[in-house]
């Protein structure tokens, strides 16, 4: 029996990659070290944020399961920062874990052309640099065009707590133990990284009237744009607000040799935002408490995950740093807190199609790559399932751009820059980010997701209503006249804003600061839904920064439509900085805007490359 | 390489015209928008054609502009070449007005590079220009690193790392939303931060035109009673130095006499009515017209006859330069002296006459002296360099306007960040000292955030 792709790894990169792959009709083995551990969110329970949720409404736009899953098994349901622009609204959910697993199993297992395997794979079939299938721990051979390694925290993971280290993954299971040296063996850069997680308490043990509630949205948002309701809407769990004290910080200073971290045990590179709470305790050391939430893990059972709180203290300590806690004096903890290490590989040594540079047909997706976070994987599990699908078609590639999605800043930032401590997503890293809005991922991704043939013909319709309605109402809007007569200023009068001396459109109207779509219907009544009426009106208002953020990201797909060919050999090119020769050796930019945004390349070597191109007559 | 670069080919100042050379796709059409004359876009190649650069109002030089096509330039890409007058202030306006109109300030070397990247120098002598080149832009870019790396970068940093801060703070607030510890920045914060960083960047500005002098010339009058010899010494100027204008439309005939590069410098002479106590009502309007012209100028040249005792009129302009730091002209010192020096209780007191050209070298001297001009000489590249920084300025100046006008229309705090964020960009850019991660750093290194 042979495949056309094997999935290594079961998590949300391997689940996105296997659908992907066997939606688009190609013959797909999932293989996992346990099947009960398909979809499981070893640590927080919660999707989306800042930037993550946006991922996941790109992830449903391009035709993804994360979206669709979360809403089956949301216990809460949250717009962020909606005091703040649209640019950076953000939908999180509170998940019910068991939910979660159960659901996403369920999809798997009716996927058409989608086969489950429980196996640890031992090494990859490598023939003349071209990946042919994977090799079992048990001796198996399986064949397939081509493999996507999601391993996740598996690849030499071994969980650490006090001055114990224990070879496993996040739940105890055996950890893969040979892949990564033989990943080694041929060729790739081994970083060996480090995250960890909070203590999980029992909910019974709590005193929740010492902390403060924290409550979802009430209204039913779903993260999909085709999902009808979330489960959040039935049960809009709360989470609590509590914080560390004086009490809490001098234990873990007493302690804080005993950690595995301090107690020099580790030898993964934490990441940086994610600081254990001895990390934050000894950096910033002048604050007086640091803040946690206690958030439900799931309906069937009864544990709270204590958020702000990962540590890798022996479990006495553990003990006693809960229990300094303000409504935890009497917390059982169910689950101690621990850091795990894993193997990742060098980013760099990847292309932004998610292929690996050194075998063909392999593709890696993932922690294996260096993130953290489950919107993270899953986004790259996505984009490795699609090229691995469309390379197998004799396509051309899904490289989506910085200007197009969060998804392409993430890949283009592994692959240009690669990673030296776990990388997660932040706003920040996006440099249009008003582009890339929560509201908009539909309208920017759809048309790839319905191209490639995960958006059927039905979805792809409603979407083409809505982009024409969208248009409709805009036009409305621009071409409706107001002119200044009495009528007219008494409502502008209504509505405090400026008087009209000449006529002007609705939709300059829209543009004026502080005017909404409300204000403009009470001028004009509009017959369409408020997400058409949303669009319209956030296009209006921030017009100009959206045109400014276009006008930049235009100068920039310039230089990204200037691909660089795959053969070039920088040494030839004479004149370039030998440091840049080295840069450009390593990560190969497939464009000479990629080529521009690694560091140690300078404009001069840019300017010496294109010209080089034209001579060759790219 | 597809953008249009612009530079100053000519030193500042020395001789009597300055060229501003343009390279780049876009070089004529950008000329074009300025130029007052013939459609430049429709000329030949090779050809030189005579006009005005016209900033939209007024004419700002009279200027003569060669097109050179492309390929057949030294960069093999459109050339233009405009020649105008060497006056400081109308190149640096005309170079100005150039980047503003879409021309990028070309970096050191780079018309020599692009020459050769375009392939107008043969591939074999790549190796050994590009050597010449680099070392070139090397030691540019150091000497610009040390001239930036004095006060002024200091300066920039007490305020862009205040900024730095503030800017980490609202992108924590952005991606950590519910850290209830960790300050929500307010409106009302950025009203305060961008008010004084206006004010900040405004002093920025200034001290970038430190060399004002330098940019917008001396202005300068002559005063004195009828037939002291104003004229003589104001003629004898023009006869010597290059004399850009000798009528400027728009203003007043009597009173603007002549502009002339002196030592680099544009100095504006003006030439007044002559100065007599009357009650005649019509020669009275001249004379406080002459007067009033007093307060605003940057020197006062008043002229006395040494062959005569002071009069009341002069005594009546000495008196009204008293605290105006002028320089007295004793004129006519080929006759017999009749005046006091004693009398005169002044700084600067030259003597002179207009038999030759020689005769006002006195004069000439103590305006060198006075305005520290051989300094400013001295100092072109500080000045050139400061001019780049001061565009700069311009432009986060005008991105900290844009930032006011968000926050006055009540729009979001990640909004008007857009604007700040540019402005900490510019000022960076400035300082040589932006990379692309700093936020992010800023971000992990003062904001306690985590699992």
């Amino acid at each position: 029996m042979k495949y056309d792709v094997i999935v290594v790894g079961g998590g949300h990169a391997g689940i996105e990659a296997s659908l992907a792959c066997a939606r688009l009709n190609h013959k797909t083995l999932l293989v996992t070290g346990n099947i009960d551990n398909i979809a499981d969110m070893p640590c927080n329970p919660s999707i989306g944020g800042p930037a993550k949720g946006i991922v996941v409404r790109e992830i449903d736009a391009l035709g993804g399961e994360m979206a669709k899953n979360t809403d089956k098994s949301s216990l809460q349901m949250k717009m962020l920062n909606t005091k703040k622009g649209p640019a950076v609204w953000a939908l999180r959910a509170q998940v019910d874990k068991v939910i979660y697993k159960k659901e996403m199993l369920k999809t798997l297992k009716n996927q058409k052309n989608l086969d489950i395997k429980e196996a640890l794979v031992k090494e990859l079939l490598i023939n003349n640099n071209k990946v042919e299938g994977v090799l079992l721990e048990n001796g198996e051979k399986i064949l397939s065009k081509a493999v996507i390694l999601t391993t996740g925290t598996y690849l030499k993971g071994a969980i650490l707590v006090g001055d114990t280290k224990k070879s496993g993954g996040p739940h105890g299971e055996k950890a893969s133990n040979y892949l990564s040296p033989f990943l080694k063996k041929i060729g790739f850069n081994i970083l060996r990284l480090k995250t960890g997680t909070p203590p999980r308490i029992e909910k019974n043990s709590v005193d929740f009237t010492k902390m403060q509630e924290e409550k979802g949205s009430s209204e039913d948002i779903t993260f999909s744009y085709d999902s009808k309701t979330a489960l959040a809407y039935k049960y809009q769990l709360p989470c609590y607000l509590i914080y560390t004290n004086d009490k809490t910080h001098k234990i873990i200073q007493q302690h804080l040799n005993e950690s595995s971290m301090y107690g020099g045990y580790v030898e993964g590179v934490g990441p940086r935002y994610c600081p254990s709470i001895e990390d934050k305790i000894v950096r910033f050391s002048d604050k007086e408490r640091h803040q946690l939430f206690l958030e439900p893990e799931s309906l069937y059972y009864d544990e709270l995950y204590l958020q702000g709180f990962s540590t890798s203290m022996p479990y006495k300590v553990q003990e006693e740093m809960v229990h300094s806690l303000e409504g935890l004096e009497h917390a059982k903890i169910l689950k101690y807190a621990y850091a795990i290490e894993y193997d990742a590989i060098d980013s760099k040594q990847i292309k932004p199609t998610l292929e690996t540079k050194i075998i063909e047909n392999l593709y890696t997706a993932g922690q294996i790559n260096g993130t953290s976070g489950y919107e993270e994987a899953a986004g790259q599990g996505l984009i490795a399932g699609i090229n691995a699908s469309l390379k197998l078609e004799n396509k051309e590639p899904l490289i989506l751009k910085r200007n197009e999605a969060y998804i392409g800043v993430l890949i283009d930032d592994l692959v240009t820059k690669g990673v030296k401590d776990p990388y997660r997503l932040l706003t920040s890293r996006a440099e249009y980010r008003l582009l890339l809005r929560d509201d908009n991922a539909d309208l920017r991704l759809r048309e790839y997701g319905h191209q490639i043939g995960l958006i059927n013909d039905e979805v792809y319709e409603k979407f083409l209503i809505k982009k024409k309605q969208i248009a409709e109402l805009t036009n409305i809007l621009k071409e409706t006249k107001l002119t200044p007569t009495k009528e007219t200023n008494e409502k502008l009068k209504e509505l405090d804003t400026a008087l009209l001396k000449d006529s002007i459109t609705l939709y300059d109207l829209l543009k004026r600061p502080k005017i909404t779509m409300k204000d403009i219907e009470k001028i004009k009544p509009l017959n369409y839904c408020s997400e058409i009426k949303k669009e319209v009106e956030i296009n209006a208002s921030y017009e100009g920064y959206i045109k400014k953020a276009t006008t930049a990201a235009l100068k920039m797909l310039d230089e990204e439509n200037k691909k660089i060919p795959t053969d070039i050999n920088y040494k030839e090119i004479p004149n370039i900085a030998s440091e840049a020769i080295e840069k450009l050796e390593e990560i190969r930019p497939l464009t000479l805007g990629q080529a521009r945004r690694i560091s140690g390349v300078n404009p001069s070597d840019i300017e010496i490359i294109s010209v080089y191109l034209k001579k060759r007559g790219n | 390489m597809d953008d249009t670069i612009v530079a100053i080919s000519t030193k500042l100042g020395k001789g009597a015209i300055s060229i501003i050379r343009l390279s780049g796709e876009k070089s004529i059409e950008i000329v074009n928008k300025l130029f007052k004359g013939k459609d430049l876009t429709k000329v030949k190649s090779h050809t030189i054609h005579y006009g005005f650069i016209n900033d939209g109002k007024n004419d700002i030089d009279e200027v003569l502009v060669t097109i050179m096509l492309a390929p057949k330039t030294f960069t093999r890409e459109n050339v233009v070449e405009i020649n105008c007058h060497g006056g400081i202030a109308p190149t640096l306006k005309i170079f100005e007005l150039l980047t503003e109109n879409g021309a990028r300030i070309a970096n050191p070397g780079e018309f020599t590079k692009r020459a050769f990247l375009n392939g107008r120098i043969d591939l074999t002598q790549a190796e050994a220009v590009m050597d010449i080149i680099s070392s070139k832009t090397e030691n540019a870019r150091k000497m610009a690193l040390s001239l930036v790396e004095g006060n002024l970068k200091k300066y920039i940093n007490t305020f862009r790392d205040k900024l730095k801060y503030l800017l980490a703070n609202i992108e924590v607030n952005i991606d950590y939303p519910e850290y209830y510890d960790i300050e929500e920045i307010t409106k009302e914060q950025l009203k305060e931060t961008i008010k004084n960083l206006e004010q900040d960047l405004k002093e920025l500005i200034k001290k970038s035109e430190e060399r004002q002098i330098i940019k917008n010339g001396i202005k300068t009058i002559i005063i004195g009673k009828p037939n002291v010899g104003k004229s003589s010494i104001l003629n004898t100027f023009l006869k010597e130095e290059k004399a850009i204008v000798t009528d400027i439309a728009g203003t007043t005939r009597d009173i603007v006499e002549g502009k002339i590069i002196f030592d680099g410098i544009e100095l504006s002479l003006i030439d007044t009515a002559g100065i007599r106590k009357t009650d005649d009502v019509v020669e009275k309007i001249g004379v406080n017209k002459s007067i009033s012209l007093i307060d605003e100028a940057d020197l006062i040249i008043v002229v006395l006859n040494s062959n005569e005792e002071l009069n009341e009129s002069d005594k009546y302009i000495l008196n009204k330069v008293k605290n105006k730091n002028p320089i007295i002209v004793l004129n006519k010192n080929d006759l017999q002296l009749k005046i006091n020096k004693k009398d005169l209780k002044f700084k600067h007191i030259v003597s002179t006459n207009t038999n030759s050209l020689e005769g006002i070298t006195p004069l000439k001297n103590e305006i060198k002296e006075m305005f520290k001009l051989q300094e400013l000489q001295e100092e072109d590249y500080t000045y050139l360099s400061n001019n780049r920084q001061l565009i700069l300025a311009k432009k986060a100046l005008a991105s900290l306007k844009d930032a006011k006008m968000s926050l006055l229309n009540e729009e979001p705090i990640d909004i008007i960040e857009i604007d700040l964020k540019e402005v900490f960009d510019i000022l960076g850019t400035i300082t040589g000292e932006s990379y692309s991660d700093e936020l992010l750093d800023e971000l992990f290194a003062s904001f306690c955030v985590g699992k």
